[in-house]
């Protein structure tokens, strides 16, 4: 007996935060059947449906492969539930090229009280998909948005991978370790968008870690973004820099749009999966993703990623229909 | 005359004339031991009086998961382990009672202890004193190895940092207080046993012997220090592969030797010799026609005691039973008299070395040298044993990957298992008991309200005080915290106060998994066809299958789970692996908010009893409507209840085909999803 779609989405409008296992398990399913139940449950969770943006404050951790990621998550999450903030995790994976399935590790490394059911901490995998997040996080995130008070999407990134954190999440997060270069190359190479804030972590190792600081600080202020925050942290005792990072996050949050930001979300989401669906000869016949896009801003805003889809994929066999 | 009265390793040759072969007298056998211990000290001590009667030489003390970890019999992560694996030691009169009319100026005691080995060594001291026996005469081990604890066997408590500086603490006191005391066992035993090629035994126990003298050196005066080096002991396995086996200690007493004069100096001979006692192979010991295991546990103890130049110090052998579950008195009986006719019967303790001058034999040992120097280089250029903990722990599960699907394709024979399996019924397992120990359920009741009465009788504020000081001890980087320790032994402090103590300064530790960076598996047609499957069923059910592999308990032997584990994301699984440790609680929390299809637990310390039950309801409490299928040591009375629970499979060591494990799963979360057979 499956259950109610909608009554699953009311139930997370309402900040029920135990329906969200069951939301995240019907967003994940593929099957067509699942497809239509889970836009019926994010019609529930819309802007329209909540009387506005969800009021979770969406934010992305990525950075290359024992950065530290879920220890600096072990050390947040606390601080957040200190203050009261109920935490969703949705910790990304890679999936493997071969087989296809994951070993999800994350999850193990983000101390919590199973008890308490403020915290909610769920892995996925990426699927396959180039650029890091698999449709239904994307999903996931906006979901979860209804019922707690920070939703975390943890990737690994390097480089431009962190490009689909960037488009779910409100503010986004890049920690690197003392020592790595490539975050210093990449973004005066301008192969890495600048994030809203930079982590650096094993602050525990002293010096290190202050100059690998105090390089990023010094190559984003050459690239005119000096008011970006970059943060010493450490999640090792002796403890450092994780309620100064927890502010920044905050800070960072309170000077945005945050329902221009959504939209704009939203909107490059839908257009995600509707290539990742159609692939590139769909997308040329909307006019090449700009055109796309620029189509995608004359739509109503309160619509939702997969009536977005519906849309584009509706133009596009309309503007593929007199060539056929 | 040479008559080598002091003991063994001796290669003092007899004078010309006589006989190069025999020596002028027969060599003293190695310490006898057997691995023992299990529910209350009072029990536990009644098994050692029997056994020293037995002519067991010296004893070696088994406790329970609780006592290893730190924590008494009534924390919640003792639940079902208490009195399982091995004693219950709370707080010094539970040791009194472990050693009561056991001299112990007169005994020699190896106890397999390492987070905890400061804290238990403080008791036995406290007994000791408190019997009126001098501490410079106390002789034994204690095992106090926490690398291969974050590496097999999981009973660690505290990050890699402050463990390290716990072991130099215990050396740095011991060398001058307790002289005698092997402060440390470095172990490569649990390396093989968590699937260690002999190179990779060989090198990552120097490795870890490198970490902790390099750890010890700053805090004992330098003149002492070739002392230390003496102390250092191993503690070593031996497969059924013997010859090769042999040759392994060989190859490990030259390198140790080179070890100590080269890098530490140390000249004496005395100190550069390699002491170490053996346990032989669990791993290779089947669940399947169990009595041939005891021709492997002769063969294996062969291994370690046919050359003189690189025999053991102290023996204790397995039982014929262990894939079963825990072996009785009886059993343990049939294992000492198997050292006792090897060292008493047999001829073997006559003779010179009976390998010196072999060919085969040098070169074997020359192969193993170099493979491990090679392996040695590799840890060393990761920054030494400590950070390379990951890395160690990769390549062992990696090894233990080769050995698993070798055994599973025929290629590795194991008679019985694989090979030769056409059997009659053993008799052995044939009375009420199905040939295996099964401890009273009722000792964890027991053992709560005893520990719960002795907090309440004793000197409340003495005990606050010293637990203070402990600390103080703790947070003091320069400080050692061995006297802070024993005078919370003396005072009355228990084993989970100690433990509680420290970890709220040195913070808990998860260690590596391993299973993350273990390379793909190598294809094969059973495994495509596995993806197939998994792949098909996914389709149906509308997302990829999602398994959550878990270890209740405090039971740190991972090395089935992270197999299972790698398997499973082989077969095209998305695996949530969360280690070892986990209780029924986060468990059922884990598997509601991960969505997962099919939860697998694994479980080899005997709490099966307690644990599946407990899981089972917090699963249902938690709304979780998943099967559950379970792994581990478990006697078929019990597998039959587990399975009358609800419980879809369970496996136990006789199931080595991980493959048939992996397509079971993927049937049974197919039916329960009702996408059929058809897709499956």
């Amino acid at each position: 007996m499956p259950l109610d779609a909608r009554e699953l989405g009311r139930r997370l409008r309402e900040r029920d935060r135990s329906a969200a296992p069951a939301v995240l398990n019907l967003i994940e399913d593929r099957s067509a059947a699942a497809r239509g139940r889970a836009a019926a449950l994010l019609a529930e969770l819309s802007p329209a449906a909540l009387g506005g943006e969800a009021p979770a404050h969406l934010v992305g951790i990525t950075g290359p492969p024992g950065a530290g990621k879920s220890s600096l998550l072990s050390a947040l999450v606390p601080t957040w539930r200190g203050a009261g903030r109920t935490v969703a995790v949705l910790a990304v994976d890679p999936s493997s090229k071969r087989s296809g399935g994951s070993l999800l590790g994350d999850r193990v490394r983000i101390e919590h009280d199973p008890k308490d059911d403020g915290i909610l901490i769920r892995s996925t995998a990426t699927g396959g998909r180039l650029g890091g997040l698999a449709a239904p996080t994307r999903e996931a995130a906006h979901a979860l948005a209804a019922a707690f008070d920070v939703v975390v999407v943890e990737t690994v990134g390097v480089g431009q991978s962190e490009t689909d954190v960037e488009e779910v999440c409100d503010t986004v997060a890049v920690v690197v370790q003392p020592g790595s270069g490539d975050t210093l190359q990449f973004l005066k190479a301008g192969i890495m968008e600048v994030p809203d804030v930079l982590v650096v972590t094993k602050a525990d190792l002293g010096d290190v870690a202050e100059r690998a600081r105090r390089d990023l600080a010094q190559a984003l202020t050459s690239l005119g973004a000096g008011s970006v925050p970059v943060v010493a942290a450490s999640s090792v005792a002796p403890v450092s820099g994780i309620e100064e990072l927890a502010a920044a996050l905050d800070a960072h949050r309170d000077r945005i749009d945050v329902p221009a930001t959504r939209l704009r979300a939203r909107r490059l989401m839908a257009l995600g999966d509707f290539v990742a669906e159609h692939g590139e000869v769909a997308l040329r016949a909307l006019g090449g993703r700009r055109e796309a896009e620029r189509f995608l801003c004359t739509l109503d805003p309160g619509l939702q990623a997969p009536a977005l889809v519906s849309a584009l994929r509706e133009r596009a066999s309309r503007e593929r229909a007199p060539t056929s | 005359m040479g008559a080598s009265k002091a003991g063994l390793g001796q290669t003092e040759k007899p004078p010309q004339g006589e006989s190069r072969a025999r020596l002028p007298e027969r060599d003293r056998p190695w310490v006898m031991r057997t691995y023992a211990g299990h529910s209350t000290a009072k029990d536990s001590n009644a098994l050692y009086r029997s056994n020293l009667e037995k002519g067991q030489t010296g004893l070696s003390v088994a406790f329970d998961l609780p006592t290893q970890t730190g924590y008494d019999p009534d924390h919640e992560l003792s639940r079902g382990e208490v009195g399982k694996v091995g004693v219950s030691i709370a707080h010094k009169a539970d040791m009194h009672a472990l050693f009561d009319g056991i001299p112990l100026d007169a005994m020699n005691t190896s106890m397999t202890i390492n987070a905890t080995a400061a804290w238990l060594l403080a008791l036995y001291m406290t007994v000791a004193e408190e019997n009126g026996v001098e501490r410079g005469s106390l002789q034994g081990t204690t095992q106090n190895d926490i690398i291969k604890e974050f590496l097999s066997r999981g009973t660690y408590a505290f990050p890699p940092e402050p463990s390290m500086r716990l072991i130099a603490d215990t050396i740095a006191f011991t060398v001058d207080e307790v002289p005698k005391w092997n402060p440390v066992n470095i172990c490569s035993y649990h390396l093989q046993e968590a699937g260690a090629t002999p190179v990779q035994e060989i090198a990552y126990a120097l490795s870890t012997a490198q970490a902790v003298l390099d750890g010890v050196r700053p805090r004992v005066p330098p003149e002492h220090f070739p002392r230390v080096f003496g102390r250092i002991s191993f503690f070593v396995n031996a497969g059924i592969r013997f010859i090769e086996e042999h040759a392994k200690l060989r190859a490990m007493s030259a390198l140790w030797e080179e070890f100590g004069r080269e890098r530490y100096g140390v000249e004496d001979p005395k100190f550069l010799r390699m002491r170490y006692g053996v346990q032989v192979n669990s791993l290779g010991l089947t669940e399947a026609q169990p009595e041939n295991n005891v021709i492997r546990i002769v063969l294996e103890a062969l291994a370690v005691t046919m050359g003189r130049d690189a025999r053991a110090r102290a023996l204790q052998l397995p039982a014929w039973n262990e894939a079963l579950g825990l072996p009785r008195a009886w059993d343990q009986q049939w294992s000492l008299r198997i050292q006792q006719i090897l060292a008493h019967e047999t001829d073997l303790l006559e003779y010179a070395d009976i390998f010196e001058g072999s060919h085969v034999m040098d070169a074997l040992v020359e192969e193993l040298t170099e493979g491990a120097r090679a392996e040695m280089a590799a840890v060393a250029d990761r920054g030494g044993a400590v950070a390379a903990v990951p890395y160690m722990k990769t390549q062992l599960v990696e090894s233990h990957r080769a050995r698993v699907g070798a055994v599973e394709r025929g290629e590795l024979k194991v008679v019985g298992k694989n090979v030769f399996t056409s059997a009659e019924p053993s008799p052995l397992q044939e009375g009420e008991d199905g040939g295996i120990l099964t401890v009273d359920p009722d000792v964890e009741q027991g053992q709560i309200a005893a520990v719960q009465r002795w907090r309440s009788e004793r000197d409340q504020a003495a005990v606050d005080a010293a637990l203070g000081e402990l600390a103080a001890a703790a947070a003091d980087e320069s400080s050692n915290v061995m006297p802070a320790t024993l005078a919370a032994a003396r005072a009355g402090a228990t084993t989970g106060e100690w433990g509680a103590t420290l970890r709220a300064v040195f913070g808990e530790y998860r260690a590596p998994t391993g299973v993350a960076d273990a390379a793909p598996a190598p294809e094969d047609d059973a495994l495509e066809e596995l993806r197939d499957r998994v792949e098909r069923v996914s389709e149906a059910i509308g997302r990829r299958i999602k398994i959550l592999v878990g270890k209740p308990g405090l039971d740190g032997h991972s090395n089935g789970a992270e197999q299972i584990a790698i398997r499973a994301r082989d077969a095209g699984m998305d695996v949530v692996y969360e280690g070892i440790r986990l209780t029924p609680v986060r468990i059922a929390a884990t598997a509601v908010q991960e969505g997962v299809h099919v939860v697998g637990l694994s479980i080899l310390s005997g709490s099966h009893r307690e644990l599946i039950p407990d899981v089972l309801e917090e699963l249902r409490a938690a709304g979780a409507d998943v099967p559950v299928v379970v792994g581990g040591i478990i006697p078929r009375p019990d597998a039959e209840a587990m399975l009358a629970a609800g419980v879809s499979r369970v496996y136990t060591p006789k199931d080595f085909e991980v493959s048939r494990i992996m397509g079971d799963i993927v049937d049974l979360v197919a039916e329960h999803n009702g996408v059929g057979a058809h897709a499956a």
